[in-house]
């Protein structure tokens, strides 16, 4: 993985939103790199900051009320001090974006052939002719049947997994190097997501684009991901090769979001549970480990104090020194305190 | 044994259409589904979106006019009075829904949400009523405090567990439960999960647990219909489902399930191929001719299949 060209490299990075007057960080300390055809997952539960760090990449959020810290390096350039009309000709050229909600990506009034279209008129010199026929080739190689029929079509006349196939050929139209898919599957059935998922790693073949999945579906992220970061509040905790993260997962959120999963074979009666909330922007706690609230039977000296990454193997970052002590709870014999979490 | 069934549900919608607006077809949204739920069983409902499965739920509650068929409760027919107001249907059977925000008024406090089936069907004096809820909340693991509260102040979790709280308000015998994890996080959810069971155990419900995530189905579930446009595909316990299964629909239900282990994905990209295959080629041993699947058939005593007969198959 080391020989491959390293695409997009996320240094320092810190979003924070206003809220009365304050600045309140979504995200913190975020460094990564992402290489060409490789897959890196960002997974974590709502609010964790998954997104933001997403919107943040192509700088998706309004200046008024954001502050975006840190260096997002593409090719030459940092994206963060970019202006908006330079940003406009990175994405969707340089950088896809596939949206959880394909009913809300796509303009409801407009024939879906005209909205690839749309992209290819921006980015490209391609004559009317030429876009046409582009975009039938798009509509062909996302797996729609009959591309001449759908492209004449709006969106309310397509079934979930077929537009969330549109975007996706709309993201793919300029053959970005990047694509950053924002829980592209989480809208849709089982068997549809499956053929999103092998359609997303067929095209990567292809095209050898890097690509950043944000989920929170872990099942997902073990179907495809190469690499895999684990976010809790904002930060990221563990960072992973997949089979390293699913084999030898060390942070306690980790193992804990890993051990709440209803296995298809395993006949275990009750499901693991993690105690407490995670807490709001405005009331996260700034030093310390963050998870340690929600592990409080492991003792407080075993947290580092501002809690860094550590290189724990070959590729493997684990923040604070907490996992080396951490044990469920159970495990000590202690009672089964779960339905009074909150 | 059993103290419900349903016979023959169907619920059709008329497309209306042509010169006079006169109905043109039906949308076929349950089309012929036969249950029988016994005491303290959870019995899994799952299907892709659109394959009429909260449909179903909806129409053995009341909140959907049933075409034809009929809901049997504890040997009376109740078909035409699920909704009457002093019926014991209508008390028994409760339910829970998918989005717990929307299931509540926002504009009352936590206990006028839940004192609404208390007042409907428990003749009880403000005082009780107090107590009941007390006791309501303190089995979903909450605090007094609640009461008093909006909707709007609780997360999703514990919007969903008040949502349950609810639904276990008059003692019920059998909860619908639509979607109730799908919208939720994994740890959360599990809370959710581990709770629906404990309270399971407590009061002998029954549980009609509709939803599209097999993991967790087959996590809470004793007996499982897969549903297909309105039909069922296959029916069984647990075990015949998961590690018997006959019809091509339930197996590509099955392969297209993550798994959490990412040094077997190759391999189960090749499965979820053939079986993909396969369930285009052997389509019409499996599908009639108007893409509808066939009546069910016994294939052991507890495991039914929709299947073409190889009888049939000569003829």
């Amino acid at each position: 993985m080391n020989t491959s060209k390293e695409l997009l490299k996320i240094k320092n990075l810190h979003t924070s939103f206003r809220i009365k007057d304050e600045y309140f960080a979504a995200i913190e300390d975020i460094n990564l790199t992402l290489n060409e055809n490789e897959v890196l997952a960002i997974v974590g539960e709502s609010g964790c900051g998954k997104s933001t760090l997403a919107t943040s990449i192509v700088g998706l959020h309004p200046e008024g009320n954001t502050k975006v810290e840190g260096e997002i390096t593409y090719g030459d350039r940092n994206l963060t001090k970019l202006k908006e009309d330079q940003l406009n000709k990175i994405r969707g050229n340089d950088i896809g974006f596939i949206f959880q909600d394909p009913l809300a990506a796509l303009n409801p009034l407009m024939r879906i052939g005209d909205q690839i279209a749309e992209t290819l008129k921006y980015h490209t010199k391609l004559s009317e002719k030429e876009r046409t026929k582009r975009v039938l080739e798009l509509l062909d190689q996302v797996g729609i049947n009959m591309p001449e029929r759908v492209a004449r079509q709006y969106p309310h006349q397509l079934s979930g997994g077929m537009r969330q196939r549109v975007v996706i050929a709309i993201a793919i139209a300029c053959k970005p190097k990047i694509m950053i898919a924002d829980e592209p599957t989480t809208a849709l059935d089982v068997t549809i997501q499956a053929q999103i998922l092998d359609l997303l790693s067929d095209l990567q073949e292809e095209t050898n684009a890097g690509i950043i999945l944000i989920t929170h579906d872990l099942g997902v992220v073990a179907e495809v991901a190469d690499r895999v970061a684990v976010m809790y509040a904002g930060q990221i905790i563990e960072l992973a090769p997949v089979e390293e993260l699913f084999g030898n997962p060390k942070h306690p959120y980790t193992r804990s979001l890993l051990n709440s999963i209803p296995q298809i074979d395993s006949e275990n009666d009750r499901l693991e549970v993690i105690h407490g909330m995670v807490p709001t922007l405005t009331k996260m706690p700034r030093t310390g480990c963050r998870f340690g609230p929600r592990v409080p039977w492991i003792d407080e000296s075993k947290h580092e104090t501002n809690p860094q990454l550590h290189e724990v193997g070959q590729d493997h970052l684990v923040r604070c020194t907490c996992w080396k002590d951490f044990h469920f709870e159970h495990e000590e014999g202690g009672l089964n305190h779960e339905l009074h979490a909150n | 044994m059993s103290f419900m069934q349903i016979k023959d549900l169907n619920v059709h919608y008329p497309i209306r259409g042509g010169f006079f607006n006169t109905v043109v077809d039906h949308v076929y949204a349950v089309d012929g589904v036969t249950m029988e739920f016994e005491k303290g069983k959870t019995y899994g409902l799952v299907g892709e979106s659109g394959s009429g499965k909260s449909t179903t739920g909806k129409a053995i509650i009341g909140l959907e006019k049933i075409t034809s068929g009929s809901v049997i409760y504890e040997g009376e027919d109740v078909t035409n009075k699920r909704r009457n107001r002093n019926s014991s249907f209508n008390r028994d059977i409760q339910m829970i829904f998918q989005d717990s925000t929307s299931a509540m008024n926002p504009r009352k406090r936590i206990q006028d949400v839940l004192a609404e089936p208390i007042r409907n069907f428990m003749n009880l004096s403000p005082k009780e009523e107090k107590k009941r809820m007390i006791e309501l909340l303190e089995i979903v693991g909450m605090s007094e405090e609640a009461l008093l509260k909006y909707p709007h102040e609780f997360s999703g979790g514990q919007k969903q567990r008040l949502g349950i709280a609810r639904a276990v308000a008059c003692n019920p015998k059998m909860i619908i439960a639509d979607e109730p994890v799908s919208a939720l996080d994994l740890s959360v959810q599990a809370q959710v999960l581990n709770f629906m069971k404990d309270i399971q155990t407590e009061f002998g419900l029954s549980y009609l647990f509709i939803s599209h995530d097999l993991g967790v189905v087959r996590h809470m579930c004793d007996h499982i219909s897969i549903m297909y446009k309105g039909r069922f595909v296959e029916q069984g316990t647990q075990k015949d489902i998961y590690t018997n299964p006959q019809h091509v629909y339930t197996n590509r239900l099955l392969s297209a399930i993550p798994k959490i282990e990412p040094t077997t994905r190759a391999q189960r990209k090749e499965e979820r191929r053939a079986v993909e295959i396969a369930y285009r080629a052997d389509a019409e041993k499996y599908y009639d001719q108007d893409g509808k699947v066939y009546p069910l058939k016994d294939f052991s005593p507890t495991h039914k299949v929709a299947m073409m007969t190889s009888e049939r198959g000569e003829n």
